[in-house]
């Protein structure tokens, strides 16, 4: 793995590698690192780099630019799309993501909405804790 | 229109006891295929022909433009081949091997093939005869990367390989189509290999292929449907389905043509959907095998 390379893809992770690749390109966004026309990795390039398939970083860098975090200019490669609120908003979707899975677990395990509420200000309780300590 | 490296249409070849039969498929420039099937199907028959090591009965094979076999010289001093039964020279050293390429091909990288030494692990004293199975497989690959063919054809190439070495042969395959005029196909039972690498898949079973289209759309088209069923009742199978396996009031449904309303035409038919699962390429390369086998027996 090229060292260079801010991305590291996980076999044990089950999504497919073009949804690592997007969670990751994101997480750059919303902690601020990369920042608003800021260059990404040529498709080629990225593809060596994670020794993966070209098909899967073009899948990748298309849906990404479809939800508007970046945008490719032909010929230039892509740039972090011009938009301040991005970081917020993607951790709001990731909120609802987490949220959703919360909830589809909660219902496999037969756990119902009182008692999902009730863990949910335990967890909140505990951090909340751990935070002032 | 895609440029194609190779493109192979209608192409038979039979022998005594095998037959290729109608095998088509098509390499876009600047992409990489993985050529996966069983022991036997006839991936290396199919590698050969488009080598013009075979020659076919009947069919088109283009590699790089050129008809095969007739243009097979011009095609050759283009293309990079590696394959598992291919010999070195035991009596000579590895150096020796690098000159004769060097002194051959005009396209020779000489700082590329020393950065591969290194890289691999590999002496250019060492008589080939003295070195391992896994360098020898490194070496073999090292004297066709170098030459930087505009096509590379390999032959299980990371088969015997430690997983460290196969990380390094994975790296180069990956680094060529940095270059979107070079393009490689590779056959393997390395299902993880395939998976990750490829652009495109080619799925051979008997002498016949059984897909061929790129790995993003074959692996969309594969799940696993897990079903809860009212008891006593049995699972319809329903378009797509490939294969149901039941016990009791639990059925695995196979699908390989998936359509998105599916889990909901098996929720109408009274059954509860638990699950709907992506499948690995291994899950995909056992279920089709398994049921071209069936069909077999049957």
């Amino acid at each position: 793995m090229n060292s260079a390379s801010p991305f590291a893809i996980s076999q044990s992770d089950k999504r497919p590698i073009y949804l690592q690749i997007i969670g990751q390109v994101k997480r750059y966004i919303a902690v601020g690192d990369w920042v608003e026309g800021d260059p990404l990795p040529s498709i080629r390039q990225l593809a060596a780099d994670l020794q993966v398939s070209v098909i899967t970083v073009k899948r990748a860098y298309l849906e990404l630019e479809r939800e508007g975090v970046i945008v490719t200019h032909h010929g230039k490669g892509s740039q972090v799309a011009p938009k301040q609120d991005l970081a917020e908003e993607l951790q709001e979707k990731e909120l609802v993501q987490y949220l959703e899975l919360a909830v589809r677990l909660a219902l496999q395990l037969g756990i119902d909405e009182k008692e999902l509420q009730r863990r949910l200000r335990e967890t909140m309780e505990r951090l909340e804790e751990r935070e002032r300590v | 229109m895609t440029e194609l490296a190779i493109r192979m249409q209608g192409v038979c070849k039979a022998y005594p006891y095998f037959a290729l039969q109608q095998v088509s498929l098509e390499l876009p420039k600047g992409q990489v295929m993985g050529l996966i099937g069983p022991n036997g199907a006839g991936k290396s028959t199919s590698i050969r022909i488009m080598m013009g090591l075979v020659h076919q009965d009947s069919g088109d094979v283009e590699v790089l433009g050129n008809p095969m076999p007739a243009a097979q010289i011009a095609t050759k001093w283009e293309t990079g081949f590696a394959s598992d039964d291919m010999r070195l020279y035991g009596a000579m050293t590895l150096e020796w091997h690098l000159d004769l390429m060097r002194r051959i091909y005009p396209t020779w990288d000489e700082p590329y093939a020393q950065q591969l030494l290194k890289r691999f692990g590999l002496l250019a004293e060492q008589r080939i005869k003295g070195i391992s199975h896994g360098q020898r497989v490194k070496a073999s690959l090292l004297l066709v990367l170098a030459r930087r063919p505009k096509l590379l054809i390999l032959d299980e190439p990371t088969t015997g390989l430690d997983p460290v070495a196969r990380h390094e042969i994975l790296r180069e395959i990956t680094s060529i189509v940095t270059d979107e005029n070079r393009s490689v196909l590779f056959s393997s039972h390395n299902t993880l290999d395939i998976e990750r690498i490829c652009d495109q898949i080619t799925f051979i079973d008997r002498g016949r292929i059984i897909d061929s289209l790129d790995k993003d759309t074959y692996m969309d088209r594969w799940r696993r449907l897990r079903l809860e069923i009212p008891s006593g009742a049995s699972v319809p199978a329903l378009p797509g389905v490939l294969g149901i396996r039941q016990t009791g009031r639990i059925a695995i449904v196979t699908v390989n043509a998936f359509q998105p309303e599916l889990p909901g035409a098996y929720e109408s038919s009274g059954a509860r959907v638990q699950a709907v699962e992506t499948m690995t390429l291994e899950e995909i390369f056992v279920a089709n095998v398994e049921k071209s086998r069936e069909e077999v027996e049957a």
